[in-house]
């Protein structure tokens, strides 16, 4: 079986230093697949250049087979992988609701005449969007929330919606960059159970996440990224006794990967 | 219940002509009609897209002239001795083709300023004004020049039975401007709200993410642009056919900067804003004329601007909106539509 | 061959005049991020200050170069500290549609003022030419193309071996480390957005004298001083310069060989060829913008 997503001796590089120097992991369907590593392990990078907001100096990242060389976000996107980010994760001044029905933007189809003439099409397509922005909302727990603006939400209630519109237009691969971070432990919890979730729906993630308990426990499957390059690859138990890994955090700063963030 | 208020608005202003029929009352309203016609298709791009484009004034010259030589009918030589010659033609489809040139433009423009943010943006979309200014300036032969296009025949229309009636008299113009404004209003709200509305309000917010969800920036941009570009050209044929006169200052940032205090004023990104902007733009110069210069009214044009982004930076609508009392949501309904998911 | 020549001495003589704009203009958005749309107002003001100094008031008309420049710097600041300051924290666009608003205010206050007919400002210089050969140039365009090359020469000492220069091009950088080095970015502020409209008036008090003075002369000249800002890169000192020579060989040549009808157009066509081409301005930049 091939897998959803291949990345081949991918190399980065930002304004002349190296960022990913080579970088190879597959993702396998159903999965839930970490990238950790320290912080500037090319994370964040590996991250931009998979979803076409950089562009790989080499290597090849191929999603469902398909070589996505040259791609822009939206068009890797409307192939199905959708990421989210670590900062800019919402549309703030609009409300919960309106983030969620732009977040479905690849759900729907209607375009210029279905909108100037008000079709009947577009008017079930409409009606189909708010349910499914409904469901969405519904699924994180935001519904409450669904006319407040997104910049009033607190803090972790901001990160859900962030995953919700990630996830919304229920893309084969989500890429989640920290969704943990800076959240506290229960809301921690709650992240993981929505990762689950996810993954239980059907889709498969990709994980970067400072959170090491959080990692182990979810990740089917870790990789582990030192200064641009690939020092592990393995199930959980491998990876928490791998001298070279234990070596790289030990290293860079005097976080386990058994402790919690 | 804004749509109830709102055709109440259309149908005072229709009455207007008939309660009060001063010639200089109409003829001070038509003009601002057609400048509200061009904040509205401004107000796309400024506040739905967010995209500060400082050229609009180019769209609505455009429009102008197109719609006047098509009317005029030209006889042009373009090179190699041949000549491209055309009849005047009826006013209606001088008026279509002045909404298509300025379209064709704006396609072009966005193709060409949205690989560019920012200031870079802003300054792509000036020059392009400046320059579409030169040509209307030294090709003569075409635009007369700064001698400006005279006889410009007035806007006619085509009625059921009738035929095409032209439209000589002040109450026939502003019930024409009051029209195409009100279909420009509709065009810009249906696209508005709507999924195309969404991708490009997702976009203002926040491009990258927009981008991530799937939200095609150039298309979107694109479609946004040649819709603002093609009603400023409505506006213009309007201003062209009321004016009867046409000249290269049309294209003077002057006019994108009307257009752009108006959209401001009335609250960028609203629907009513380029409206309610516009008629406060449009009347002031003439309740001021006589009392003052016309110097002192750019002026205080300029120190109201200046105080409106500092001081009320969202516009009139919002800060109106903010101090009724909140819309109430339907509640149930959202209960009712949640029920069903998992 | 000859033509070629003269078009070239001509071009260098515009060319200095437009460095000095565009110099201003690019210093003002490197260091403050602000899209200066009274740069042309300021260049007006400085023309007709000159007018003003040496027709109304009999001034020397060297001294009035010097007084009009003064006078340019002191509005700048003034507009600084009025304007600016409260606007710090704004968005690009929001401070832009300020600016606008205030060159409105400075145009039709200048019209106001000086009315609507040309002004000539008379100056000491011969109207002959000088012939060099085949080249002939007017003692006032070599006057002009030397105090240019001067106030280039002089504002780049300014910026290189000054504390104020240093703590500019620190600004210039990156503001918040600077601040945190104990640079006072609100001075610097003021002092870089006096500058720039001080070498803006300078270069109208040395054009105005050259053409007619009028109130609109600054409006397509703040566009042609975005135009070469544009060319060079935004915010990259040397590419101000090299735009502002760019634009007047441009118009020179362009005006000479194709069509002297589009003289002024040739600048905004180059803009958006540039831009549509590449888009990070003829010399390259380290950022991108937006």
């Amino acid at each position: 079986m091939t897998a959803l997503l291949e990345v081949e001796h991918v190399a980065v590089q930002i304004g002349g230093l190296v960022a990913v120097a080579d970088l190879s992991f597959t993702v396998e369907e159903g999965q839930v697949v970490s990238l950790i590593g320290p912080n500037g392990a090319g994370k964040t990078t590996a991250f931009n250049a998979i979803t076409g907001y950089m562009r790989p100096r080499q290597g090849r990242i191929r999603f469902r087979g398909q070589d996505l060389a040259g791609l822009s976000p939206e068009r890797i996107a409307a192939l199905g992988l959708v990421r989210s980010f670590q900062r800019t994760s919402i549309f703030g001044p609009c409300t919960v609701f309106e983030n969620a029905r732009m977040a479905l933007h690849l759900r729907g189809e209607s375009g210029l005449l279905g909108a100037l003439l008000r079709l009947p099409g577009m008017r079930r397509e409409e009606a189909r969007l708010r349910e499914e922005a409904f469901a969405m909302l519904d699924f994180v727990g935001l519904t409450a929330r669904a006319e407040v603006t997104a910049d009033s939400l607190a803090y972790g209630e901001q990160r859900r919606l962030g995953i919700a519109l990630a996830a919304a237009a229920a893309p084969q691969l989500l890429l989640l960059d920290e969704p943990a971070a800076g959240l506290n432990p229960s809301e921690t919890a709650e992240c993981m159970a929505l990762i689950r979730q996810l993954r239980d729906r059907g889709t498969t993630i990709l994980l970067v996440e400072h959170d090491m308990a959080m990692v182990m426990r979810i990740s089917d499957r870790i990789v582990v990224l030192n200064q641009g390059r690939i020092i592990a690859d393995g199930p959980p138990a491998e990876i928490r006794e791998d001298p070279e890994v234990i070596r790289a955090y030990l290293g860079t700063s005097r976080e386990v990967p058994h402790a919690a963030a | 219940m804004s749509a109830v208020f709102g055709w109440l608005f259309v149908a005072a202003m229709a009455a207007v002509p008939v309660v009060f029929p001063d010639p200089y009352v109409l003829s001070v309203l038509t003009s601002a009609g057609i400048f509200i016609i061009g904040a509205i298709s401004l107000n796309l791009l400024l506040g739905y897209t967010g995209q500060l484009s400082l050229g609009h004034a180019a769209f609505f010259g455009l429009g102008a002239y197109a719609s006047a030589l098509v009317s005029l009918g030209f006889d042009i030589g373009i090179g190699f001795g041949l000549r491209l010659r055309l009849d005047p033609q009826p006013v209606f489809v001088g008026f279509l083709a002045g909404i298509a040139v300025a379209g064709a433009f704006g396609w072009l423009l966005g193709r060409l300023a949205f690989r560019v943010r920012g200031a870079y943006f802003v300054v792509i979309t000036i020059c392009f004004a400046q320059v579409l200014r030169m040509v209307a300036l030294n090709w003569v032969e075409l635009t007369q020049g700064p001698m400006a296009l005279i006889g410009i025949p007035p806007a006619s229309l085509w009625l059921p039975g009738q035929g095409v009636v032209p439209l000589y008299t002040k109450p026939q113009s502003f019930w024409l401007v009051l029209g195409v404004g009100t279909l420009a209003f509709l065009l810009v709200r249906q696209v508005v709200q709507s999924r195309i509305g969404r991708a490009l309000v997702a976009l203002r917010e926040n491009e990258t993410l927009a981008r991530s969800v799937g939200i095609r920036v150039t298309h979107y941009l694109v479609i946004a642009t040649v819709l603002s570009a093609g009603i400023a050209g409505a506006a213009g044929s309007l201003f062209a056919h009321y004016v009867r006169i046409i000249d290269p200052d049309v294209f003077l940032f002057i006019y994108t900067v009307t257009m752009v205090i108006m959209v401001i004023t009335g609250g960028k990104g609203t629907l009513w804003g380029p409206v309610v902007g516009g008629l406060i733009f449009g009347l002031m110069p003439d309740l001021l004329r006589g009392s003052a210069p016309p110097e002192a009214q750019w002026i205080a044009y300029g120190v109201l601007m200046i105080l409106l982004v500092m001081f009320l930076p969202r516009g009139i609508v919002p800060a109106v909106a903010g101090l009724l009392p909140a819309r109430r949501r339907p509640a149930p309904a959202i209960a009712a539509m949640v029920e069903p998911a998992p | 061959m000859d033509q070629a020549l003269q078009h070239l001495v001509n071009g260098t003589v515009l060319g200095g005049t437009y460095a000095l704009l565009g110099i201003g203009l690019t210093l003002i958005f490197g260091v403050m991020r602000v899209v200066n749309f009274t740069h042309g107002e300021l260049y007006t003001f400085g023309a007709y200050m000159a007018y003003g100094l040496v027709a109304l008031l009999h001034v020397d008309f060297f001294l009035s170069l010097v007084l009009a420049t003064m006078l340019g710097l002191a509005l700048g600041a003034l507009i600084e500290l009025v304007l600016l300051r409260p606007m710090r924290k704004a968005d690009i666009d929001s401070v832009m549609l300020v600016m606008i608003g205030a060159a409105l205010v400075l145009q039709n206050a200048g019209l106001w003022a000086w009315g609507g007919v040309a002004k000539l400002v008379p100056t000491p210089f011969a109207g002959t030419p000088l012939v060099f050969g085949p080249v002939s140039v007017l003692p006032l365009r070599l006057f002009v193309l030397g105090v240019a090359a001067t106030l280039l020469l002089v504002f780049w000492l300014l910026l290189e071996r000054t504390r104020a220069g240093i703590a500019m091009r620190a600004t210039f950088q990156d503001a918040e480390t600077a601040s945190l080095m104990g640079v006072r970015v609100g001075w610097v502020h003021t002092a870089t957005f006096a500058i720039g409209s001080g070498l803006a008036a300078a270069a109208g008090a040395l054009l105005g004298p050259v053409f007619m003075v009028s109130p609109a002369m600054g409006d397509l000249v703040g566009l042609k001083a975005f135009a070469i800002v544009i060319l060079g890169g935004l915010g990259n000192l040397p590419g101000a310069v090299i735009g502002g020579f760019a634009l007047g060989y441009v118009e020179e040549f362009g005006g000479g060989f194709v069509s002297s009808e589009y003289r002024d157009a040739f600048g905004f066509l180059l803009i958006i060829l540039v831009l549509a081409i590449r888009p990070q301005g003829l010399v390259a930049l380290k950022e991108r913008v937006g």
